[in-house]
């Protein structure tokens, strides 16, 4: 990781949904807020985790960034340039997506070089052949077998599926994956054999992972930088070390406390946090957090917190009154 | 001390999903009994050219004087109610009424699967648009429609009076309305299917590399609506047949001298009291030939989908 | 809900006005011209009484303008009159519509108990003999050509066995219920064969699945006798779906309607539209035949409706 100038700045992104309902007599439609005033930047060869729990937004988010959803406010830059649909068009190449679920993420009826290569025709790269050698390289990376090219995706395990995605992501040469929960739907010895090998590609090629997650574990293992999502809102973003040693933002550290450490000791108590996460469509004012977080105060019900470093911590920013 | 194997590995064929298939429809024994059935139905229909050869028959030669007689030597099924030999009217009223099933459900197919993919992938108002469409058709009584299409006068489109009444404008006619009101199921099957599979992963991952709607459409959705739209489309060519018998019956589909199965009844009041085994045959066909076809369709779709209830 | 039904209705409408806007330019297709018979009739018929005749009846002004002048009228109630028969085109088709639907009504319920029958027998044991005679029975039926299921009845119960008349609606002069019965028997034979083998793979195809279920099992594990009481707690399950589409399947009953009534000479809607095409009697083919899609719309939205009430879990969006 370098002062090399960002691959990726995404600077105040909002996903809203106009939902059904509302009309002459009921008022207007409501909206689900599913990404709120989120700005991020991704530096090239690093991995950015987003982290949160189910309903956070973090996989509309990840969706966002690998152009398969426009946001309805903010922009996105790539490289420096302002992403309209000309620019998409020419980086579809350079940004690639792996998704959570093996068993759905490659056409059943497609052999495995076809898959792996499909990018590349999509984008019209290189002749027949020229692909056909790229899939035989691209398989030997992800540690599958040569043969492996001409069957098809059913006569494959999940964690083996998931080699295939990863491959079919590298193929067009990308400088950014988005990694949608990569590891979730595998079996956990598979697990770590799949986050080497990611861990390996990045290494070798330098290119710079969205890591989509809801396991504080796995990205203990691969982030370098770490974000946390709750409710479509950005409450904190910290380098790794920092962020695991010693969180800012009292949702983080809930998170973190809520990991189950198997023969490390007791689990520090009084910070689990209660109720459930409010829906999109009707936020809390103020902190969208107040209503779950033990430090609440008066404030936290009317002003919401901006992102800002933590005390004596200019990397490790977090959006609370009361950060440590 | 055992050698190491340096040999390049073999790159082997998988075992299509296609063969895997096949070999479920061949455990299927009402099915293969079926296909063995429309098989000898095909070969029957087209010997007629080489019996017309053999033979030295004119198969439309009419001689009335021989209007009924009983089958003979010469004559094996008899003659029919204009003196024409039965069996080569049976023969090649066949392969007209095979011709019309399988053409017409080809364009209706095609027609079907065209909307019900583009209802599905693009969605919003074309879909709204498109399914009213669709059901505002299926809302309409058949028969009534087709006879309206059939005995529509195609000199006063324009057409010349010679081509409006030549076999090739009467074969077309039927077909092109049968396909008209037939493709209607065809599209609701598609769309659902479409709308499904459209929010696959995989589709996603294309998109995400830049693929166009086209491009996803052949290469993703099509691929995986095949097997429904071959079930359904086999039952369609039964459908069809069904449609053009009756309506060639009722004197608006095939007109003679085309022979066709359907038309073959078409004085069948007459039939019934002095010639009843002729009335017999040609529906009999028909039955045999669409019992057929729906047994072939029952046995694809267990070949297609091994968990579906027999 | 009653915004569902409103829309129901205004898109049946909306289909019935299409409907009559393109039956109205078909029917202009048709072989013949109105003028045909007149011309016909009388030799003396230059090229300008011809033409002087077509302006007093509107025949040279464009279509969409005829079609405009023919909707004004009918939304008035006068729906033209029948050249054949001499009379308006109301009075023809009404006692038509009566038949039809009786020979509709009486099949459809008809094949509903048989269908029933036939499925749950079938299902008690898939597989078996019962079943695969049921379904081949339920194949045979949606393979037969309706026209020929009619002449083989005719050819078996009328010609060889003289125990049914072979069409008509009555013997003359007799006008018993025993002869109106005989002579209706046939028809809804044939109509009722032909719509039983659908009906009984819908039914038996719900019964196997409702028997797979779960609550099923428990039932049989409670003790529950697998006859009458079994059949009954899976019947009552599977009875909506079922319904439902047989239901929607009324409409579709017309077609073969149609082709049974021209084969036994019963004078309903069916033979109504297909002798006027044939005779070019254009107006009364074309109310016909706008009848006929309005028994079609009014089944299905009937069905629809039903389908919604009976059924809890459907919002009537």
């Amino acid at each position: 990781m370098t002062d090399a100038p960002p691959i990726l700045e995404i600077d105040r992104i909002s996903v809203h949904f106009p939902m059904a309902g509302g009309g002459w007599f009921s008022g207007p439609a409501p909206v689900l807020r599913a990404v709120e005033t989120v700005s991020l930047a991704i530096r090239p060869g690093e991995t950015l985790a987003l982290v949160g729990e189910s309903g956070s937004g973090k996989s509309t988010l990840g969706q966002v960034v690998a152009g398969l959803r426009e946001p309805t406010l903010g922009t996105l830059k790539f490289h420096g340039v302002p992403m309209g649909k000309a620019e998409w068009r020419a980086a579809r190449k350079a940004i690639q997506i792996v998704f959570q679920d093996p068993f759905s993420a490659l056409d059943p009826r497609m052999p495995v070089s076809d898959l792996i290569t499909e990018p590349l025709k999509i984008q019209r790269i290189g002749s027949a052949a020229e692909r056909r050698e790229r899939a035989a390289a691209l398989v030997a990376q992800v540690g599958l077998p040569l043969d492996a090219l001409n069957r098809y995706p059913h006569e494959f395990s999940g964690g083996q599926r998931q080699r295939i995605a990863i491959a079919r992501a590298l193929a067009p040469d990308p400088s950014l994956i988005v990694a949608d929960e990569p590891l979730s739907a595998l079996d956990v010895s598979i697990q770590s054999q799949v986050l080497n090998l990611m861990k390996g590609i990045q290494e070798e090629r330098g290119l710079s992972y969205l890591f989509i997650s809801h396991d504080l574990a796995v990205v203990n293992h691969l982030a370098d930088r770490v974000a946390v999502l709750y409710l479509g809102r950005l409450v904190e973003l910290a380098p790794r070390a920092s962020l695991f040693a010693q969180p800012s933002h009292p949702y983080t550290a809930a998170l973190l406390d809520a990991v189950p450490r198997i023969g490390r000791g007791r689990r520090r108590r009084g910070r689990s946090l209660s109720g459930e996460m409010p829906s999109p469509l009707n936020p809390p004012p103020g902190c969208v957090f107040h209503t779950r977080c033990p430090k609440v105060q008066a404030i936290c019900k009317i002003t919401p917190p901006m992102l800002e470093p933590a005390p004596g911590r200019p990397t490790h920013l977090a959006a609370c009154h009361f950060k440590e | 001390m055992t050698a190491l194997d340096t040999s390049p590995p073999r790159v082997e064929q998988a075992q299509s999903v296609w063969s895997l298939r096949w070999k479920r429809f061949r455990g299927h024994r009402t099915g293969m009994i079926a296909l063995g059935i429309l098989v000898l139905l095909v070969l029957f229909t087209l010997s007629a050219g080489p019996i017309v050869a053999w033979t030295g028959i004119d198969p439309d030669a009419t001689d009335l004087l021989s209007r009924y007689d009983p089958p003979s030597a010469e004559h094996w099924l008899g003659m029919d109610d204009a003196g024409r030999d039965e069996l080569l009217r049976l023969m090649y009223g066949g392969q007209i009424s095979l011709l019309v099933g399988l053409v017409s459900t080809l364009i209706g197919g095609v027609v079907g699967l065209g909307i019900g993919l583009c209802a599905g992938y693009f969605g919003g108002r074309l879909d709204a648009l498109l399914m009213r469409f669709t059901d505002g058709m299926i809302a309409l009584p058949l028969l009534p429609l087709l006879i309206v299409f059939g005995a529509v006068d195609l000199t006063k489109l324009g057409f010349s009076s010679e081509f409006a009444h030549s076999g090739a404008a009467g074969f077309w006619r039927v077909v092109v309305i049968i396909a008209i009101v037939d493709w209607t199921q065809m599209a609701r099957l598609v769309r659902a299917a479409t709308l499904s599979l459209k929010e696959r992963d995989y589709v996603l991952a294309a998109k995400a590399s830049g693929a166009s709607p086209f491009y996803v459409m052949a290469a993703h959705i099509l691929p995986n609506v095949a097997t429904p739209i071959i079930v359904a489309g086999t039952l369609t060519v039964g459908r069809v047949i069904l449609l053009e018998s009756v309506l060639s019956f009722l004197g608006f589909g095939i007109v003679p001298p085309t022979p066709s199965w359907g038309n073959m009844l078409n004085n069948a009041q007459e039939l019934v009291t002095t010639a009843p085994a002729l009335a017999v045959y040609p529906g009999l066909l028909i039955f045999i030939t669409v019992i057929a076809v729906n047994f072939i369709g029952d046995g694809l779709q267990h070949a297609f989908d091994p968990r579906s209830s027999r | 809900m009653t915004g569902f039904v409103l829309r129901r209705c205004l898109q049946a409408l909306l289909v019935l006005w299409v409907m009559s806007f393109v039956i109205y330019g078909l029917i202009g297709l048709m072989p013949g011209d109105p003028l045909d018979v007149m011309i016909a009739s009388n030799p003396g018929a230059t090229p300008e009484i011809v033409a002087h005749l077509r302006q007093i009846y509107g025949l040279d002004q464009p279509m969409p303008l005829r079609y405009w002048h023919w909707l004004l009228d009918a939304l008035h109630g006068d729906f033209g009159f029948s050249r054949t028969h001499s009379e308006p085109v109301l009075i023809v088709l009404a006692p038509a519509l009566a038949q039809t639907c009786k020979l509709m009504l009486i099949s459809f319920v008809l094949s509903v108990v048989l269908a029933f029958a036939l499925g749950v027998a079938a299902a008690r044991k898939p597989g078996g003999w019962v079943d695969g005679f049921v379904s081949l029975f339920a194949f045979a039926g949606i393979s037969v050509p309706v026209f020929w299921l009619a002449l083989i009845l005719i050819i078996v119960f009328a010609v060889q066995l003289h125990w049914l008349p072979a069409s008509g609606m009555g013997t003359v002069g007799d006008n018993g219920l025993i002869d109106q019965i005989r002579h209706l028997t046939l028809p809804v034979a044939t109509l009722t064969l032909a719509s039983t083998g659908q009906f009984t793979r819908y039914v038996r195809a719900a019964m196997i699945e409702t028997m797979r279920m779960d609550f099923i099992r428990t039932a049989r594990a409670k003790g529950l006798g697998e006859g009458r009481l079994v059949i009954r707690h899976a019947l009552r399950n599977a009875l909506i779906p079922v319904v439902t589409i047989m239901a929607l399947s009324f409409g579709t009953l017309f077609s073969g309607a149609l082709v049974t009534e021209t084969m036994f000479a019963q004078w309903g809607m069916g033979k109504m539209i297909y002798d006027s095409i044939l005779a070019n009697d254009y107006n009364l083919a074309l109310v016909g035949l706008l009848f006929a899609t309005l028994i079609t719309l009014l089944s299905n939205l009937i069905a629809d409706l039903a389908y919604g009430w009976l059924d809890p879990r459907i919002s009537l969006k």
